[in-house]
């Protein structure tokens, strides 16, 4: 391995701790070389001796610096840009955060991007999923090439945490930094119930609900189960509920270890949101709904009838 | 703020069962229904709603593709808006390049707001507005729910993991909006009447001296493996079994 690529991860954290995500996207970088850094823009010191402890990671460099109390990608994107010189491959976890940042260290490195890794076929060689999963797409970097790519959470492991690696804390780089851009808050939505892109159960109802008062039963279903509660285009654009809950191609890709569709046709839209999921189980009244093609377990049942049934049960 | 750009791409449509080539070179998008990448559509509709609030006094469209893409960039001047550019070019091209392109039309309109989907949901890729923000120096705000217009910024609510984000950015500024931000409008027929005599510049996509020649192979396209095909239970109790018997609830 004397001409190993020499790959860099860029850490994600919130709350002084670096998120499952990014030991994932260590885990892929670890499939691509045996040399894997960390660079961590941070204004933490705690983030150090959590870096150090990951598998896989040679050096964790830092940088400690208050104008990273908020990761703001128009700021970041210049000062990953700078410290990554001699890399040849730059990775980032595929959320909100790697997907806003990655492009614009992108355009910096003049090249272009990989988005959503889900697997590492040689050093150079990567599936990704395309038409939200429909299809799979394998590309190649030709050699010589610099790779910038997200990594999807959902196809990795995270590495562990029994590591000793070295610490390099490094120096504010002396580059303008834009203003244009202001941190004003951020709030968490107020719900007891696990977010639909990490819960292990996803509760979600369609058209066949009926109304939003008939969720009800789903919710008191997913508190039971801790659960999460997503629904189908249909029921959101009846207006059952919300369009944050949305699961679906347009709304949220999700893969829980199990997941029940309740009253939902399925609808191909629908389906491309789920198809990751461990189970699915579908409960619809027309035994010639869709979503029974696709499920792994399927009941003809009027889901009013059922779900006191299964509450009782869980009783 | 004068000008509006949304940058709409042509995509298969969100309800269309997607095929593959059987030589694996792609997704057959022949003779199958294209429409506004839904993502784009909804940014769109927010310039609009940004025009007719008074804050803006013209919204243009920019699409990048084959000729084709003029069925959709008249969809979006039947939506309302006011004129549309099509750069042509008839084969697939990286975020990079279409980020390039796009730099080539702010520079020559100089709008104060460019607007555009989160990611389209062919290639979902969600790369060519962070690009393009990179591109011109500007700021950006991506995943947008909620967009307040001020005299000379913005202030834009963002669905990040970890909630509901408030920035504020300067304009000239790029957002891109996710699916929450609104409901676009239905095209009425009038409208569609109308939006034959609107103006629609095209130009192509090899006069801007850009590269265009991909830089990352697509080896194949193939389908996800398939899902082993499932059973039919009869009520909660078989379900109660087979569930536990998976470890996916616990007694």
């Amino acid at each position: 391995m004397s001409n190993a690529m020499k790959i860099i991860v860029i850490a994600e954290h919130e709350d002084g701790l670096i998120t499952s995500a990014t030991r994932k996207t260590i885990n892929c970088a670890s499939q691509i070389s045996s040399e894997v850094d960390l660079l961590i823009l941070g204004n933490n010191t705690d983030l150090e001796e959590q870096a150090i402890q990951i598998d896989s990671v040679s050096n964790v460099l830092v940088v400690q610096d208050e104008t990273f109390n908020q990761q703001l990608s128009a700021i970041m994107a210049p000062i990953i840009s700078d410290l990554t010189s001699g890399y040849d491959c730059l990775l980032l976890p595929s959320t909100t955060f790697g997907r806003d940042l990655a492009p614009r260290v992108s355009v910096l490195k003049d090249v272009c991007q990989i988005t959503d890794i889900m697997e590492v076929l040689s050093p150079r060689v990567f599936k990704r999923p395309i038409y939200a999963g429909n299809a799979i797409e394998t590309i190649e970097v030709p050699d010589g090439q610099m790779i910038v790519a997200t990594v999807r959470p959902a196809s990795f492991k995270e590495v562990g945490t029994s590591n000793q690696a070295s610490l390099n804390r490094l120096e504010m780089p002396n580059i303008d930094l834009p203003n244009h851009t202001r941190f004003l808050g951020v709030s968490s939505e107020k719900t007891e119930r696990p977010d639909l892109q990490v819960a292990s159960i996803v509760i979600s109802g369609g058209r066949g609900v009926g109304s939003a008062e008939n969720f009800e039963i789903l919710y008191q279903l997913a508190d039971k189960l801790g659960a999460s509660v997503g629904a189908s285009r249909a029921a959101v654009d009846a207006g059952y509920v919300s369009n944050d809950m949305q699961v679906g191609q347009t709304g949220k890709i999700i893969s829980p270890d199990l997941y029940f569709a309740f009253g939902i046709s399925g609808a191909i839209q629908h389906v491309a949101g789920i198809k990751d999921s461990g189970t699915i189980v579908a409960i619809n009244k027309d035994p010639d709904a869709p979503i029974f093609e696709i499920a792994d377990i399927g009941i003809v049942a009027d889901l009013f009838e059922f779900i006191p049934e299964f509450l009782a049960k869980l009783d | 703020m004068d000008k509006i750009l949304v940058c709409i791409k042509r995509v298969v449509d969100y309800n269309i069962k997607i095929r593959i080539k059987p030589d694996e070179s792609g997704v057959i998008t022949e003779g199958v229904k294209m429409s506004i990448n839904p993502f784009d559509e909804i940014a769109l509709e927010e310039a609009l709603r940004i025009k007719e609030s008074g804050n803006a006094n013209e919204v243009i469209v920019v699409s990048i593709g084959p000729d084709d893409c003029q069925q959709q960039l008249r969809t979006g001047l039947a939506m309302g808006a006011d004129r549309a550019i099509l750069i042509q070019h008839d084969h697939i091209l990286e975020p990079l390049k279409v980020a390039k392109l796009l730099q080539k039309i702010v520079e020559q309109e100089n709008p104060g707001l460019i607007l555009l989907g989160k990611q389209a949901i062919d290639d979902d890729c969600n790369q060519t507005g962070q690009m393009l923000a990179e591109l011109c120096s500007y700021p950006q705000a991506t995943f947008a729910s909620e967009l307040t217009v001020n005299e000379n910024s913005l202030k834009v609510i963002r669905e990040v993991d970890q909630g509901l984000e408030t920035l504020e950015i300067d304009l000239p500024a790029i957002v891109t909006t996710d699916l929450r931000m609104n409901e676009p409008r239905y095209v009425k027929l009038p409208d569609i009447m109308k939006a034959k005599k609107k103006p629609m510049d095209v130009m192509d996509a090899n006069d801007f001296e850009i590269s265009l020649e991909p830089s990352i192979k697509v080896i194949s396209v193939t389908p996800p493996p398939p899902r082993e095909s499932g059973i039919m239970l009869d009520g909660v109790d078989q379900l109660f079994v087979a569930l536990k018997d998976k470890g996916l609830i616990n007694e």
